[in-house]
């Protein structure tokens, strides 16, 4: 929103899903710019997770565009589309569980994208992943990075999402529900980090359901409700939304 | 009063390591690491020297012995990036034939024929599986379970290569040295080669798409190019076993297909432990020689054979190679209690 040039970097375009019966995404369009904190927000079941992975090519529209840097990427692989410079965490963390957590930053690293980025070889790959976990408060000192993943508690493993992403060096960052399942003060030492992030240009849209970091952090925040977008506005805007309120405490309106 | 005792394990080993770097300070830790490694190549080496103490028979079963194990680090290297393979006769067909053709047909020599033989059956064989490398688990078993059989009878029925009755008088060997010592170098060179690249990053990543490869893709990783090529390095294994044999036997035919050759190293996989390489080697090395061995008991040999497979998988369902190996890095002795 600050950004002078305000350049959109991903584009939305009437998307739209349908599983079986359910329209779990209904034409829904956004946009994000260049250097903003998105919030996506709603209620459970609401489609939010469905919206990311049909930017991010896991799920494939059943109609509707998706435009990344100018270039559409409706349909795409999701490493296609990694590459080009989208990354995401998982909602339900997905970890290499044998490998030492620092272990587990190396298969992004190897990627082509950070091998032209980065370059590297075996040995030095280690090191990078090693910096990145401490970016993200992995104790070096006591050794948290060398850990066996499976060994980690839930809010590391939360992280090391996040570190994976960074690895990628990319220009949109997709968190979906990073914070569900941290402790405060695990969301408390994180929050800075993604503020750092998105104050260093990086262009971030996060899902959430802790609204008050969201609103803390978010330049703008959509709502979803039924797979519908119904509001779209700063966060002083959406927080005061009728129609927010009512989506999710449920009063005679719907959606 | 009694003294009562209770035995005690402790991790023996290195402490001073860090990732592939040891810190040796004594000729007994050197021995302690360079052991178990040193110890079954050079008795793989001097095996064949022996021939006249163990008789060319065995030599012979040595040979089988090697073709079984490529197969068996073929299918461990396929299952490190979640392929689990039913049909590693596939691989060790598409070798035979190509190097039969090449030989029958065209007259190449055995140095020739072997290596087109083995690239070009693991090319076709990754060609062949690059439509189903996105199924996984059992989807991706059944579909190689059928591909050796569907060529079978796509052979027999038009009547290509030699149709049921195979292609015969295929040239020989060179010599019995080159016989045994070529499968016995190209098991130790797979064994070590895979070990080898499974820990570099290369490796990672592959065992990063078994483990979950949403996470990969979401890594910017092609997925189906690393299994494609896990699948061709693989195969090239499989493929070099087929090619071997197909000189060894001067005859390739439609048992090249045949379930054993799909079953066994699977067998031994599971028999030595799955994941290290050094597991399915070892298994082929105690399933090959103990089925020759039991020949003494005429038709209960199956019965010994697979009550002794059943034991061992039930007593070590880790699989044997691991259970020696983490036997190998504990001690254990008797302390003291009360």
């Amino acid at each position: 929103m600050d950004n002078a040039e305000g350049q959109v970097i991903l584009k939305v375009e009437s998307t739209s899903k349908r599983f079986g019966g359910l329209l779990a995404v209904d034409k829904v369009s956004f946009h994000v710019e260049k250097g903003e904190l998105l919030g996506i927000i709603g209620p459970n079941g609401s489609g939010k997770t469905t919206l990311v992975n049909l930017i991010t090519g896991f799920v494939r529209p059943d109609s509707g565009k998706v435009f990344f840097r100018g270039s559409d990427i409706t349909g795409k692989k999701p490493y296609h589309i990694a590459e080009l410079g989208m990354a995401r965490t998982f909602q339900m963390v997905k970890p290499f569980y044998q490998l030492p957590a620092f272990k587990n930053l190396i298969i992004p690293l190897y990627s082509p994208r950070v091998k032209k980025l980065r370059g590297g070889k075996y040995g030095e790959r280690d090191d990078v992943a090693i910096d990145l976990l401490e970016e993200v408060g992995f104790e070096r000192d006591s050794f948290v990075p060398y850990k066996v993943a499976s060994s980690l508690p839930h809010g590391y493993l939360k992280r090391l999402e996040l570190a994976r992403c960074l690895a990628l060096r990319s220009d949109l960052l997709i968190l979906d529900e990073l914070f569900s399942g941290m402790s405060m003060s695990e969301v408390a030492s994180t929050l800075p980090i993604i503020e750092r992030l998105n104050g260093e240009g990086l262009s971030i849209i996060m899902v959430e359901h802790r609204l008050r970091e969201l609103f803390r952090a978010a330049d703008r925040v959509i709502t979803l409700n039924f797979g519908r977008k119904i509001a779209d506005g700063s966060p002083q805007e959406v927080m005061e939304s009728e129609t927010v309120k009512a989506a999710y405490l449920g009063t005679e309106a719907e959606g | 009063m009694t003294v009562r005792y209770r035995k005690e394990r402790l991790d023996r080993g290195i402490k001073a390591r860090c990732e592939d770097m040891f810190a040796l300070s004594s000729y007994r830790e050197m021995l302690y690491l360079l052991l178990p490694r040193v110890l079954p190549v050079v008795a793989l080496l001097t095996f064949p020297l022996l021939k006249g103490v163990v008789g060319l028979y065995w030599e012979k079963v040595l040979v089988i012995t090697c073709a079984i194990g490529l197969l068996a680090l073929s299918w461990d290297l396929m299952a490190s990036v979640g392929l689990v393979s039913l049909g590693q006769a596939l691989f060790f067909g598409a070798g035979a034939y190509l190097t039969g053709f090449l030989n029958n047909s065209l007259g190449w020599p055995c140095f020739l024929t072997i290596p087109c033989g083995t690239v070009g059956g693991a090319l076709f064989c990754t060609f062949l599986l690059l439509p189903v490398l996105r199924l996984r688990g059992v989807y991706f078993a059944i579909v190689t379970l059928t591909l050796p059989l569907l060529l079978t009878r796509f052979i027999e029925a038009s009547k290509i290569l030699g149709g049921n009755q195979g292609l015969s008088a295929l040239s020989p060997l060179p010599n019995i040295w080159f016989e045994i010592y070529v499968p016995v170098l190209a098991v130790l060179v797979c064994l070590f080669g895979f070990r080898r690249l499974i820990n570099e990053d290369y490796g990672l990543v592959l065992q990063g798409i078994r483990d979950n490869d949403l996470a990969v893709m979401s890594g910017a990783i092609n997925i189906y190019k690393f299994k494609a090529q896990a699948v061709f390095i693989g195969g090239v294994a499989g493929a070099f076993a087929g090619a071997f044999m197909t000189h060894y036997y001067q005859f390739v035919g439609m048992p090249a297909f045949a379930l054993d050759y799909s079953i066994l190293p699977l067998t031994c996989a599971v028999l030595g432990g799955v994941g290290a390489f050094a597991g399915p080697t070892l298994g082929a090395f105690i399933l090959v020689p103990l089925s020759e061995a039991l020949r003494a008991f005429g038709t209960l040999r199956v019965v010994f054979y697979s009550a002794i497979l059943i034991i061992c998988i039930v007593g070590l369902p880790e699989g044997i190679f691991h259970y020696i190996q983490r036997k190998y890095h504990q001690f254990e002795r008797m302390v003291e209690v009360g």
